[in-house]
């Protein structure tokens, strides 16, 4: 019974546990409830994927109407990929999240805290899973609006500038989206993905479809934090909570990604991409120049939270490149830094949430010498970097050698220069914050901070770990995301149409 | 556990006792001391097998499809990792005088951080494809980072800015490139006799292919990427001697060597005209850092630029091409190694004794340090080149590969070289000897070490570990045969 509902559950669970935290008052008992079930959730995306990888993809019609009338949901390997990395991340930032959002959030407002991070994970979790295009709309809304409520609950008054101008850009692209939704249904009659995919060759030739493209690409483009659509993320990022940044950081702009990924190649099919409007150029083209400004914008940021959420700007092009490359092995490595860098940014998150509950400041003259004072922490933080870098034996070098090994065999080595002339920008930013933090002494007068406590700091080195696990063990993170390329490419092209 | 697991396993293990015993100075010491004999003894009791033809190998797991975490010995790996693994010890020796000497702080860290340095050097050594030698390559880098920025103060930082900046940069942008490059063409990373790049790589090409390995591997320090080099001399003597003479400088160079004769082959590279540029690079990077070295005043920035040269004639003679010239290069390695080591431990020993940093106020030092300025004079003359030292036979084999191959530039270079070598060595040493010691007329009161101090020789164990090295450069004169047969061997001569 349980088993064969797990795909409703998924989304049910957290999206039910949510309205029941309302009634959960005091902070300690709204974050366990909040963290039991986000592990709850957690185990059915393991569920699921074991489901995916023995049984091939699971179609589970909600409320029994069929598809294509009802509404789908549709677990393939893909969505299980992304589950399990939503889920997992949910769970592990929760973990860490009771001291830091104590310290960091309005105590009468902590328990409508978590019940807005239950509603945006099953939000996310939603928007993975389901495959109607209308029903992403829903479950983008109900996460981005929760999301906008987290942003606007960080200490800082700039946060609530920050929610609102994300608010409207989240806005303008969800609208784009749902417009898009609107002008497909309009040529096919369905909102089904398949049977829109299957529709879809009926209505070629309409320039409708052309525009429809375009609103989908924009869009999404704003959710995603695609350069230049990206101006909200920075802000966002930085005055938020710090557990919010861990958490959308890796996880918010991945399913805009995921969202896109689908749109392109599950909806339109890998053909459409590069014949008509050149969309898949110009992802290429706004990807490179997303890597380039964000790492560069990046360097020069005091506030380590800013410079990390520049940073994403840029890493955000890596995995946006990987796909445009429109080949199994472009879209394996977009898929697989997708992961990877989601596990790079909870680490580097996370030890910046530690520090600000120590010092309350992550800017880099505030940071000098905390190594210090924070060993574990900064420990955390440099593999974090380190792996942010591409260094060997890092989750990061994994996918900068199958991004760099995708441009060469697409005959493209030019991008495999550029994508490590970026990363030396990465150099830059990681090493400064080592430098200041390692061989530069406290300032004068500077509070003295001692290390983060337990409950933050496990959380914190799974993190790290799962950083050098990733690098050295790939056989989990690889064969996913081939499998979920495949499963993205393979509806579309049919059988080995790209290789 | 596979012999090469545990040679690597070694340092790291020794690394945990040295953190454990980081309360107690001699027992800490005590187990670097018992870590680098461990190693030692692993190290050069794999030579009776690999002289005899064996080639140890072991692979571990592969990292992504087809790249395995693998090692192999090879005669050239087998050579890097015996000159660096017997010259730990003897540079452990002289860390303990220097350190204590010098009331050096955080002197755990710095022996912990040299252990793993020595495991990074074991793994590159015996590396057994281009990716484990890449990730050992990095790890190098990284933890011989803390060593460099030691002092903690301005100058450390910038001195490990560039070091950190330099070789990580071109590892990353051009190593790496050139690795996944090399990978797309063959399909593997192995290193094979003969090469892996033939007949997958062709015209100008191999030209550009070899630029992206030659300036990708920063270590090697070819000019223009040697900045890394003088700047690293920030660091405490023991590890500019043993760190930026041996082991990284070094672990540089044999993979260039390694690159030439197991990716491309020598065959491959003799015939394609775009391959030549590097002998004239290197040629003039090393007559380049020769002229910079001459004007250098600071002793450990003199000896760093004429490290730059000298390792570019390990280059320039795996550039000619030659088979005897590759012998030459592979010799040079363990040559340059004992006489720069040394070198640095005389500069050291005068730091520690006199507190003296120019060359400038060595005069008639050698009266009070009599052992330290001998044992310079041995290093300085196998700079040169002048028999009995060990810096004569490289030599000599590079000019025979370069007679053979008939590379009158490589020759032409070799000889201006050596005449500049002895221009700014051998003054040092007759200042040192001959000259009369200069008296300061500034009175200095109140600090205790004027120039005017009165000192006489260094610690002991430094004085012990650097007449060791200066015995070694002898030593290796006469006893060439060993070394010889392993480099015979690297060109493919049977056992």
């Amino acid at each position: 019974m349980i088993l064969a509902n797990l795909a409703a559950l998924q989304v049910v669970i957290p999206l039910l546990a949510a309205p029941i935290g309302i009634a959960l008052r005091p902070a300690t008992l709204a974050w366990a409830w909040a963290t039991l079930v986000a592990i709850a959730a957690f185990a059915c995306s393991v569920g699921l994927f074991l489901q995916v990888q023995t049984g091939g993809p699971i179609s589970y019609a909600i409320g029994g109407w069929e598809p294509p009338w009802g509404i789908e949901y549709k677990v393939d390997a893909l969505s299980t990929f992304m589950l399990v990395l939503i889920s997992g991340i949910g769970a592990s930032v929760l973990l860490y999240a009771r001291r830091s959002v104590e310290a960091e959030i309005d105590p009468p407002r902590i328990y409508l805290f978590y019940v807005a991070y239950l509603l945006c994970l099953s939000g996310l979790l939603g928007m993975v899973i389901t495959g109607d295009a209308f029903n992403v709309f829903v479950f983008l809304e109900i996460s981005s609006l929760s999301s906008y409520a987290m942003i606007a609950m960080g200490k800082s008054r700039r946060a609530l500038a920050a929610a609102y101008h994300y608010l409207i850009l989240g806005t303008v692209g969800a609208t784009f989206y749902v417009i898009g939704v609107g002008m497909v249904y309009m040529l096919t009659g369905t909102l089904n993905m398949d049977d829109l995919a299957r529709l879809m060759p009926q209505a070629a030739g309409y320039r409708t479809l052309e525009v429809a493209l375009a609103f989908f690409t924009v869009g999404l483009a704003l959710k995603l934090a695609l350069f230049p659509m990206h101006k909200w993320l920075p802000d966002a990022y930085t005055y938020a909570p710090s557990v919010v940044t861990a958490f959308l950081a890796s996880t918010s702009t991945k399913v805009g990604l995921y969202v896109m990924i689908r749109v392109f190649f599950t909806v339109f099919g890998a053909p459409y991409m590069t014949e008509g409007i050149p969309v898949a150029d110009v992802l290429v083209v706004l990807a490179l120049a997303a890597m380039f400004s964000g790492s560069a914008v990046a360097i020069w940021q005091g506030d380590l939270k800013r410079s990390l959420a520049y940073s994403s700007v840029a890493q955000i092009g890596y995995m946006v490149l990987g796909v445009a490359l429109i080949s199994v092995a472009g879209m394996t490595a977009g898929l697989l830094h997708l992961f990877n860098h989601a596990l790079m940014k909870a680490a580097l998150f996370l030890a910046l949430g530690a520090v600000f509950l120590r010092i309350g400041s992550v800017h880099i003259q505030d940071m000098q010498g905390i190594a210090r004072q924070m060993p574990i922490t900064m420990a955390c933080f440099v593999v974090g970097g380190l792996s942010l870098i591409g260094v060997p034996l890092t989750a990061g070098f994994i996918s900068k050698w199958y991004l760099m090994l995708a441009a060469f065999q697409d005959g493209r080595w030019w991008l495999a220069v550029l994508i490590v002339l970026s990363s030396l920008l990465a150099v830059v930013y990681v090493w400064r914050v080592v430098e200041a933090a390692y061989l530069r002494p406290r300032p004068q007068g500077a509070p003295v901070a001692t290390e983060a406590p337990l409950s933050l700091l496990l959380p914190m080195i799974g993190m790290a770990a799962a950083n050098i696990w990733f690098g050295i063990d790939t056989s989990f993170s690889m064969t996913a995301a081939e499998a979920a390329a495949r499963a993205a490419l393979g509806a579309a092209l049919g059988t080995g149409g790209v290789q | 556990m596979n012999p090469l697991l545990w040679i690597l396993a070694t340092p790291l293990i020794g690394g945990i006792g040295i953190a454990l015993a980081g309360r107690q100075p001699n027992v800490r010491e005590g187990v670097t001391l018992v870590t680098a004999g461990a190693l030692m003894w692993q190290v050069w009791s794999l030579l009776p097998e690999v002289l005899a033809g064996g080639r140890p190998s072991v692979t571990l797991f592969e990292v992504v499809p087809d790249v395995p975490f693998a090692f192999a010995v090879e005669p050239l790996g087998m050579l890097f990792a015996a000159v660096a693994s017997g010259l730990w010890i003897i540079n452990s020796i002289y860390s303990i005088g220097y350190m204590r000497g010098n009331r050096e702080h955080k002197q755990t860290r710095f022996y912990i951080c040299f252990a793993i340095s020595l495991a990074a050097a074991m793994g590159i050594a015996f590396a057994g494809n281009l990716f484990t030698l890449f990730v050992f390559y990095e790890a190098l880098t990284l933890s011989t980072y803390p060593l460099v920025t030691h002092n903690e103060n301005t100058e450390a930082r910038r001195g490990g800015r560039t070091y950190i900046g330099i070789l990580i940069s071109t590892s990353i942008a051009l190593l790496l490139t050139a690795i996944v490059w090399t990978w797309v063409l063959t399909g593997t990373t192995d290193f094979r006799p003969g090469g892996i790049l033939t007949g997958a790589i062709e015209g100008p090409e191999i030209g550009l292919l070899l630029f992206l390995f030659m300036f990708g591997i920063g270590k090697a320090a070819l000019m223009p990427i040697h900045r890394w080099l003088p700047a690293a001399m920030v660091a405490p003597t023991p590890v500019s001697a043993l760190l930026h003479a041996v082991a990284v400088v070094k672990a540089g160079v044999f993979t260039v060597v390694k690159v030439i004769v197991y990716v491309f082959g020598i065959d491959l590279l003799a015939n394609a005209p775009s391959a030549e540029w590097l002998l004239y690079a290197s040629g003039a990077s090393i007559i380049i850092a020769s002229l910079i070295a001459l004007r250098q005043d600071n002793l450990k920035r003199r000896l760093a630029y004429s490290t730059v040269s000298q390792l570019s004639y390990v280059t320039m003679a795996a550039a000619i091409l030659a088979p005897l010239s590759i012998m030459g290069a592979t010799l040079h390695i363990a040559a340059h190694a004992l006489g720069k080591i040394t070198l640095f431990f005389a500069a050291g020993s005068i730091y520690t004794a006199a507190h003296k940093k120019k060359v400038s106020e060595l005069d008639g030092i050698g009266r009070r340090m009599p052992w330290t300025m001998a044992a310079f004079a041995i290093g300085a003359l196998s700079m040169v080149g002048v028999p009995p030292t060990a810096g004569f036979i490289s030599k000599w084999y590079m000019l025979l590969g370069a007679y053979d191959r008939q590379a009158w530039f490589a020759i032409g270079v070799i000889t201006l070289s050596t005449l500049l070598n002895a221009a700014y060595f051998l003054p040092i040493v007759y200042a040192a000897f001959f000259k009369k010691e200069k008296r300061n007329h500034h009175s200095d009161a109140g600090h205790g070490h004027g120039p005017d101090h009165d000192h006489g020789e260094a610690p002991l164990p430094i004085v012990l570990a650097l007449s060791a090295t200066a015995f070694g450069t002898v030593a290796l004169f006469f006893l060439a045969e060993g070394p010889l047969a392993l480099a015979r061997q690297v060109v493919g001569g049977t056992p």
